[in-house]
């Protein structure tokens, strides 16, 4: 192995290690376990969004629209259908996936602003959908009445419930998975392709790369990883509320890819630990934390505009 | 039901200028310096709070005239710290960084005036409704029609018979080539930013003679302005007044028929323009593509 | 001008910061061990100070602040300092129940207070309950919090919407007329007060000429105010809150709707009149509590005391909701001698207020069968000006007890389930 790749590992390695260590070395700091739990939840959505952001170059500023829609999948589905979490994940991941995809068919034409807006109008179309359906979504009340369920391995069952670090591990298995499968797809040379179009579209497809298609492909994963996050987060609150559809949900993801760096795998997750941890400390010190992350995004913006890795990485070439 | 129809549409056409103003405003600072100003609804909210705490000494005339301009100028400041570095990169960076001051400013007023609501007064004789029959058009929104077609006309004089508007058209067009022939690019900028903040002054200030005056007043009118300027067109300013004036029309027609849909109705209507003619009413062909 | 609410708490804030560090080092030496007596009760308050409902929140935690430095002043809960640990849900359910979990996995809270918002009351509710924290609902108004989804060690202090529609609608229905037309904010609280009124003015022998469901939000009501005009009611009734309120009868009062049709509603806010311009400030209503109650014991000391710390203003509703939330709980903890929640939710049940908490003239209780405060309704009209105070902008006509505006528990749906 080569030295690069032993560094890669090394890094990787040690990420996992903070991970799974997450609930000990937090609460002397000061956490919770709950709020390790957020991060990743958050930070899965924050690395969906960036699967096309990053990734693919392409600006979607609705996506908070399947992370709700996940929410509400696997709520909708704990409540009504069956009282089994794997089977609520699913149903989350499949509710926001295929909505996702099938708008994906409408709007891949389009590029820039135009899609950016785009896909803000059908997170908003969304976002009333589920405000004004109540007797279904609870409208602005949002979706209870359900939670998460102990996770049946037919022999023993886990209390993900009230045990905050059999929860957390949960997540963060269902994080692993993702997250594996996002890096697959990146090395493999559909990955690739998509980093090329990226790059330079107009010469993609000189190339004869099908470059809506591979748009559409990407954009439909993406959204699959969302409505997953999604559907965790509603796991998180043992609620779904028309708020996780909002465009300013969307805005925070999109910041906490930006925040972490957009151009690098992990970056997204550190921008999300950053996000809530400093949005969680600083709303319990002061009524006026909205100024700080106001602040914190105009800084970002002028000053570190390639995220904190890319800012690392830059310091180090 | 025509009666009830006609007063919808004449009630959507009152409410659509209103979106007119600000979706012009930003427009102008969309067009030129391809910045997307989500604190747009922020600078409402100054325009408003500016307003109001003037008005004990102007007066509600003086108020009308002074706030947009201290507005502005704090839109200059803005300009020339905030936006002016962000030049030339993608704008989703833009966008980033006025959704972080919008939320300054919102925290930022709520800190300065505290978050209960703030009284504001409007002349009486405004208040009075034409007549009986027709009470929704009160003396106010009419005069809100007339402030913001003067503003409208005064707006398109300035780009068309000013140097400075026929600059910005240029600069909208090529501002390279206006750089190249040595006019101060950066001056331009900040002086269209400013007509820009100017007009969502304005905005504020008879916002907050119609609506509660308090800090979170402006999110509301943000994604109404955004919709005006897509389904107008981008870069066409002829195009946000008809998108303005047609969304507003939209909302007041599906809020009698369908009153749960009347402010999704306006992103149903982005949505289609957008898949069927990206351009928009009048936009151009590939102009932010 | 509203002061900003949270100069002291920066201090505490850090102590506790300073605390937590000094643990994960273990420098518990013998000198630092605090006697048991010393640690503080924690209380938690979760609220909205940031969005859409933060005047209301922003008074909820004056009150219980007011509340705790007098609960301290007469020495505390079980002779132990209590502290007010307060969190901003930011008008998100998520946030709301992140601050609840670390209120009580990481603070170590003993007691709940909040949410303004019903839906972020009822997702903290479902917290509280896992953990066994007593909670005190102050100002979240959906019935099935003491309704349906009512909870052993759930509370609330504020009126249901059935309590208030029953409170006013009498009035109404004699002063006003029989036909009444309804502006309706379209989300739960809203439809149940809609139920509520429609069920009581049926029940009087009136009709409703129509129902506008508006849009949280809706900044301009013209087209339902031209729809309302057209059906020719007796009584507009308005029931949207907050923002929603203010544009409404700015808006009834700029189209001299007012002069041709009586404008009225269920719960009214001093927040919100404050907010209007005075020729708005009309209409019959009923508020939850209104600070000018003349020989009424206690009011005038908590006027005056509020009146410090508010910038000179007075107490609303939603102080006092602060208020009797947090002195609830040390008077039931005092009276108990434990912190134990389960017997505290026990010792709650018929628990009667005193003088200088209930500040109203009736009879003031948490009824056992579904953890409802039992609080008077003030039944009155708007007016734009006080004679003697420019804050007194509500006339007071009725004080009815919360027993003759509640409903029987029978009809709430609440059954309660004790732990085992």
């Amino acid at each position: 192995m080569s030295s690069e790749q032993t560094r890669k590992l090394i890094v990787l390695a040690a990420i996992w290690a903070v991970l799974l260590l997450a609930p000990y070395w937090m609460v002397p700091l000061g956490g919770y376990t709950a709020l390790a739990t957020r991060v990743l939840v958050l930070g899965l959505a924050a690395m969906s969004l960036n699967f096309l952001l990053g990734f693919t170059g392409v600006l979607s500023f609705g996506h908070a629209a399947y992370f709700g829609l996940g929410a509400y999948g696997a709520g909708l589905t704990l409540k009504y259908l069956a009282l089994s979490t794997p089977v609520a994940l699913i149903a989350g991941i499949l509710l926001g996936g295929v909505l996702g995809s099938l708008l994906g068919l409408l709007i891949v034409r389009r590029r820039g602003v135009y899609f950016a807006m785009v896909t803000i109008a059908f997170g908003q179309v969304f976002y009333y959908i589920a405000f004004q359906w109540s007797s279904l979504t609870g409208g602005d009340d949002g979706l209870r009445g359900f939670s998460r369920q102990p996770l049946d391995f037919g022999l023993f069952k886990i209390d993900i419930l009230s045990s905050a670090n059999n929860f957390y591990f949960f997540v963060l298995f269902c994080f692993a998975l993702a997250v594996g499968a996002m890096g697959f797809i990146l090395r493999s040379p559909f990955g690739r392709t998509m980093i090329a179009i990226r790059e330079n579209e107009r010469r993609s497809r000189f190339l004869g790369i099908p470059v809506e298609r591979h748009i559409w492909i990407a954009w439909t994963l993406s959204c699959f990883f969302m409505a997953f996050a999604g559907s965790l987060y509603a796991l998180v609150n043992n609620f779904a509320d028309p708020h996780g559809l909002h465009y300013s949900q969307s805005g925070d993801f999109v910041m906490m890819a930006v925040m972490g760096g957009m151009r690098s795998f992990w970056g997204p997750l550190l921008g999300a630990a950053i996000f809530v941890m400093v949005q969680d400390y600083l709303s319990s010190v002061t009524v006026n934390w909205m100024s700080f992350v106001g602040l914190l995004f105009v800084l970002v913006v002028l000053f570190f505009p390639r995220g904190l890795l890319g800012f690392l990485q830059r310091s180090k070439a | 039901m025509t009666t009830l129809l006609l007063f919808n549409i004449t009630n959507g056409l009152i409410i659509g200028a209103f979106y007119v103003l600000m979706a012009l405003g930003l427009s102008l600072i969309l067009n030129l310096s391809n910045t997307i100003n989500f604190a747009h609804g922020g600078f409402l909210v100054i325009g408003g709070y500016i307003a109001y705490a003037i008005s004990p000494w102007l007066g509600f005339w003086g108020s009308l005239l002074v706030a947009p301009l201290l507005t502005a100028i704090i839109g200059l400041a803005v300009e020339r710290v905030l936006i002016r570095p962000l030049y030339g990169r993608d704008p989703l960076y833009s966008l980033l960084l006025t959704f972080g001051l919008a939320f300054i400013i919102e925290d930022g007023t709520r800190f300065i005036f505290g978050a209960q609501g703030k009284p504001v007064t409007i002349p009486s004789y405004l208040s009075e409704p034409l007549s009986n029959d027709l009470f929704f058009i009160t003396g106010y929104r009419l005069f809100m029609v007339a402030v913001v077609i003067v503003a409208v006309a005064l707006l398109f004089a300035l780009l068309r018979y000013t140097r400075l508007g026929i600059r910005i058209r240029a600069g909208v067009l090529d501002l390279e080539t206006v750089a190249a022939l040595g006019i101060n690019v950066q001056m331009l900028r900040s002086l269209n930013f400013a007509v820009g903040i100017y007009l969502a002054g304005l905005s504020g200030v008879l916002a907050a003679g119609q609506l509660g005056l308090e800090p979170t007043m402006g999110t509301g009118l943000l994604m109404p302005s955004f919709i005006a300027i897509i389904v107008g067109g981008i870069g066409s300013l002829p195009g946000t007044l008809a998108g303005g004036l047609l969304i507003g029309v939209a909302s007041g027609l599906t809020a009698v028929f369908f009153p749960a849909a009347s402010e999704a109705v306006i992103y149903v209507l982005m949505a289609v323009v957008l898949l069927i003619r990206p351009r928009g009413l009048f936009g151009e062909e590939g102009i932010m593509s | 001008m509203n002061a900003p609410v949270f100069t002291p708490k920066l201090n505490r804030r850090t102590l506790i910061k300073g605390t937590a560090a000094l643990g994960a080092f273990q420098l518990a030496s013998p000198f630092i061990i605090q006697a048991r007596g010393e640690t503080p009760i924690k209380i938690g308050m979760v609220d909205p100070l940031t969005g859409v409902y933060a005047a209301p929140a922003g008074n909820e935690v004056m009150g219980a602040k007011y509340a705790v430095a007098q609960i301290n002043a007469k020495g505390g809960m079980l002779g132990r300092q209590v502290e007010l640990l307060v969190e901003d849900s930011a008008n998100d359910v998520g946030i709301g129940v992140q601050k609840a979990r670390k209120l009580i996995e990481r603070d170590g809270v003993n007691f709940m207070i909040g949410d303004v918002n019903s839906g972020i009351a009822a997702a903290i509710a479902q917290v509280t309950a896992e953990k066994k924290i007593l909670h005190i609902v102050s100002g979240g108004h959906t019935d099935s919090i003491t309704g349906k989804d009512c909870k052993w060690n759930v509370f609330r202090v504020c009126n249901t919407t059935r309590m208030e529609a029953n409170s006013v609608c009498g009035v109404l229905f004699s002063k006003y007329g029989k036909k009444w037309h309804f502006i309706t904010p379209d989300y739960a609280f809203g439809h149940t007060l809609y139920d509520a009124c429609t069920d009581d003015l049926k029940k009087l022998g009136g009709t409703v000429t129509g129902n506008e469901l508006t849009p949280l939000g809706t900044t301009d009501f013209s087209a339902y105010l031209i729809k309302a005009r057209a059906a020719n009611p007796d009584v507009l009734i308005l029931l949207v809150q907050g923002s929603d309120m203010i544009n409404c009868l700015k808006q009834v009062v700029q189209f001299g709707l007012n002069k041709q049709i009586h404008v009225a509603g269920t719960q009214q806010e001093l927040e919100s009149l404050a907010a209007l311009p005075p020729e708005a400030r009309i209409g019959v209503w009923m508020f939850e509590w209104y600070w000018k109650q003349p020989g009424v014991a206690g009011v005038d000391k908590f006027v005056a005391d509020i009146r410090k710390v508010n910038d000179g203003h007075v107490p609303t509703a939603r102080h006092w909701f602060g208020y009797t939330s947090a002195m609830s709980f040390a008077l039931v903890a005092n009276q108990e001698k434990t912190v134990d929640a389960v017997k505290l939710a026990a010792a709650l049940e018929n628990f009667e207020l005193p003088d200088d908490v209930k500040l109203q003239p009736n009879k003031c209780y948490y009824r056992k069968g579904d953890h409802q405060l039992m609080t008077s309704a003030f039944v009155g009209e708007a007016q734009s000006k006080g004679k003697d105070d420019p804050e007194d902008l509500y006339r007071v006509d009725e004080v009815i007890p919360g027993d003759k505006t509640a409903p029987a528990v029978a009809e709430t749906g609440c059954t309660i389930k004790w732990p085992s």
